[in-house]
């Protein structure tokens, strides 16, 4: 007689939580952008890869799973991105997440936090999601937005800039890095967390498990079949260089530091 | 007299057509306060605001352990100060505080703006107020134009600066604090409080404690000056021997790389970069610090950059105006032995 999973759950107050990770594809942290010579944007055909706070909230979602198995009943990867952004899903999947959403727009279309919030809330609301783990902010746009507006579109919490994570009897407990020190807030499911640096140290996908996530389920949905748009609401009127500094230079001897912070009056 | 000028100065933008001047376009600023007294930040944010069209409506939350923090933000050149005295808007969450703001831009027309200062606290509350204003945010702005349709702002790490124009009828912006110069807080006119109602609605996330990091030294954000160490230092007690004494005899601020912050070398309150502080002092010296592109993006504004690092080809000299080659176990304490 083994229990069934209704009895389980009645025997233990444990709510099984559904996981949802919204991940980008961004230009690799590791590559310097070049800005396009028409000012409209940046040179795009350079390597990308996962958001390094998106890697985060994946392993934390892995991790909540692996720390306790009753606790996590799915994990659901989505992105909001072009035709390639599905390599970007297949590296959740290849980490350890079950299944995956990509919602699929114009290769141009960088989609500002607003619109990829209220699509968001729109998978949410068809597939109820009890935690969303997301980085707090992507490494193109430096918004650090999106998580903050899901909750808002939800009226449900929301724990930024996390640094640690507990889940028990349905609520949710985070530590926060604010200016200063660190917060401790704590809040019923449905909760929406933004990955810091500190959460975790997000692992690499083995050879097995690259191969097992190319059988894994991606639901591509197209942009035209969301129950609105996702056109950007502000303009974009010209992508610059920054100024340059006119550095470079260097001295011989820290007499020679001394003497320059002197001739700038800092001493 | 006076009547005459007036109309006279008036004259012309009657001319221009209506359309394009509404009435009145006023921002709203969330006044930031922690142990009774305002943000640094604040005061930047309330200089970009000063920007839309001069008049600057402020609200300031919070129980009455607020008062001395009211007492500073009456100083201001606001136009207007409200007050919504609750404890629930203590520590600032944003379940709570998002709907106050969204309540109080709706109530009164003329508020186009909502600014704050893209701290922890305005990138928490921000966001989530734009969100239930239905409006776009314009986040970490470095200028703005046009009365507050155009701002400008950095992508890529501060890689690039984008331009972005905004039609939307309101306008949610979080403001550097580096970009703009503090307003002026020494006003002797008072600003005549009016109290606003709280918005009661559950906060879903409460606060249940907090650990801060004491110091003496400046506060890293606002800091005329900074002393940052890196992975080169090796070990915290190295960090403490070599970097502290430096700042000390500059009246500096400690700040770290995100390396030095991993190998649990400094506090990660001190982590100047992309994804820590942004700071842009007087002089900022980094030491040991290879200078990757995300803490480039934090500390690049700085008047004058000095660097010690032993690797010549390392990338901060390409950015610092002094640059010492040198091993800086021998340097730094040589220095801080000149300056002292």
């Amino acid at each position: 007689m083994f229990p069934t999973r209704a009895n389980l759950l009645r025997a233990s107050s444990r709510v099984d939580i559904n996981v949802l990770v919204p991940i980008k594809r961004c230009i690799d942290y590791a590559v310097k952008v070049r800005v396009n010579p028409d000012g409209k944007g940046v040179d795009n055909t350079v390597k990308h890869s996962m958001n390094p706070f998106d890697e985060i909230a994946v392993e934390e979602a892995i991790r909540l799973r692996e720390k306790n198995k009753d606790l996590v009943d799915s994990i659901t990867a989505i992105t909001v991105g072009p035709q390639k952004a599905q390599d970007t899903l297949r590296t959740a999947l290849a980490m350890g997440a079950d299944k995956a959403i990509h919602v699929q727009v114009g290769d141009q279309h960088n989609v500002e936090p607003l619109q990829v919030a209220k699509t968001l809330k729109h998978f949410i609301n068809r597939d109820k999601f009890e935690l969303v783990l997301m980085g707090k902010q992507a490494i193109d746009g430096d918004e650090n937005a999106t998580g903050q507006m899901l909750a808002g579109l939800l009226d449900c919490g929301q724990a930024t800039f996390a640094s640690s994570l507990q889940i028990a009897d349905g609520k949710a407990t985070v530590t926060r890095e604010i200016d200063g020190g660190l917060e401790t807030v704590q809040g019923n499911l449905p909760m929406i967390v933004t990955t810091d640096l500190r959460l975790n140290e997000p692992r690499y996908a083995s050879l097995p498990n690259i191969m097992k996530a190319k059988k894994k389920p991606i639901e591509s949905v197209k942009e035209t079949e969301l129950p609105f748009d996702l056109k950007n609401r502000l303009e974009t009127v010209k992508v610059a260089e920054p100024a340059q500094r006119t550095g470079g230079q260097k001295v011989d001897s820290v007499d020679d530091v001394v003497q320059k912070m002197k001739e700038k009056g800092l001493i | 007299m006076f009547r005459l000028a007036r109309a006279a100065t008036r004259a012309p933008r009657t001319a221009r057509p209506l359309s394009t001047t509404p009435p009145t376009r006023d921002a709203l600023l969330y006044l930031e306060h922690r142990d009774g007294k305002l943000n640094a930040g604040t005061l930047s944010a309330l200089t970009a605001a000063q920007k839309v069209n001069g008049k600057v409506v402020g609200v300031i939350a919070g129980s009455e352990s607020i008062s001395s923090a009211i007492d500073s933000a009456r100083r201001l050149p606001l136009s207007r100060l409200l007050v919504a005295h609750s404890e629930q808007y203590d520590h600032h969450p944003p379940s709570t505080l998002a709907p106050l703001l969204k309540t109080l831009m709706e109530k009164d027309d003329s508020l186009t703006h909502l600014f704050a200062a893209h701290t922890a606290v305005g990138k928490n509350v921000l966001p989530r107020a734009a969100a239930l204003l239905d409006t776009s945010i314009i986040a970490d702005i470095l200028s703005l134009e046009d009365g507050g349709e155009v701002f400008t702002r950095g992508i890529y790490a501060g890689n690039a600066i984008s331009t972005v124009k905004s039609g939307e009828s309101r306008k949610v912006v979080s403001v550097r604090a580096t970009a703009f110069d503090g307003a002026d807080s020494s006003s002797s006119d008072q600003v005549v409080v009016e109290e606003v109602a709280p918005v009661q609605v559950k906060d879903h996330a409460p606060h249940v404690s907090e650990e801060m990091t004491l110091t003496a030294r400046p506060d890293l954000g606002s800091a005329a000056r900074v002393v940052s160490g890196g992975r080169a230092l090796k070990s915290a007690e190295n960090f403490g021997s070599i970097i502290e004494p430096l700042a000390d005899s500059l009246g500096a601020a400690i700040g770290a790389s995100r390396a030095a912050v991993d190998s649990g070398y400094a506090d990660n309150s001190l982590q100047v970069g992309q994804t820590g502080k942004i700071v842009a002092p007087e002089l900022y010296m980094a030491i040991g610090i290879s200078g990757a592109i995300q803490h480039l993006a934090g500390m690049k504004d700085s008047k004058l950059i000095v660097a010690v690092n032993k690797d010549p080809e390392a990338p901060i000299f390409q950015i610092a105006d002094v640059g010492l080659v040198g091993d800086l176990f021998q340097v730094v304490p040589e220095l801080t032995k000149k300056l002292s």
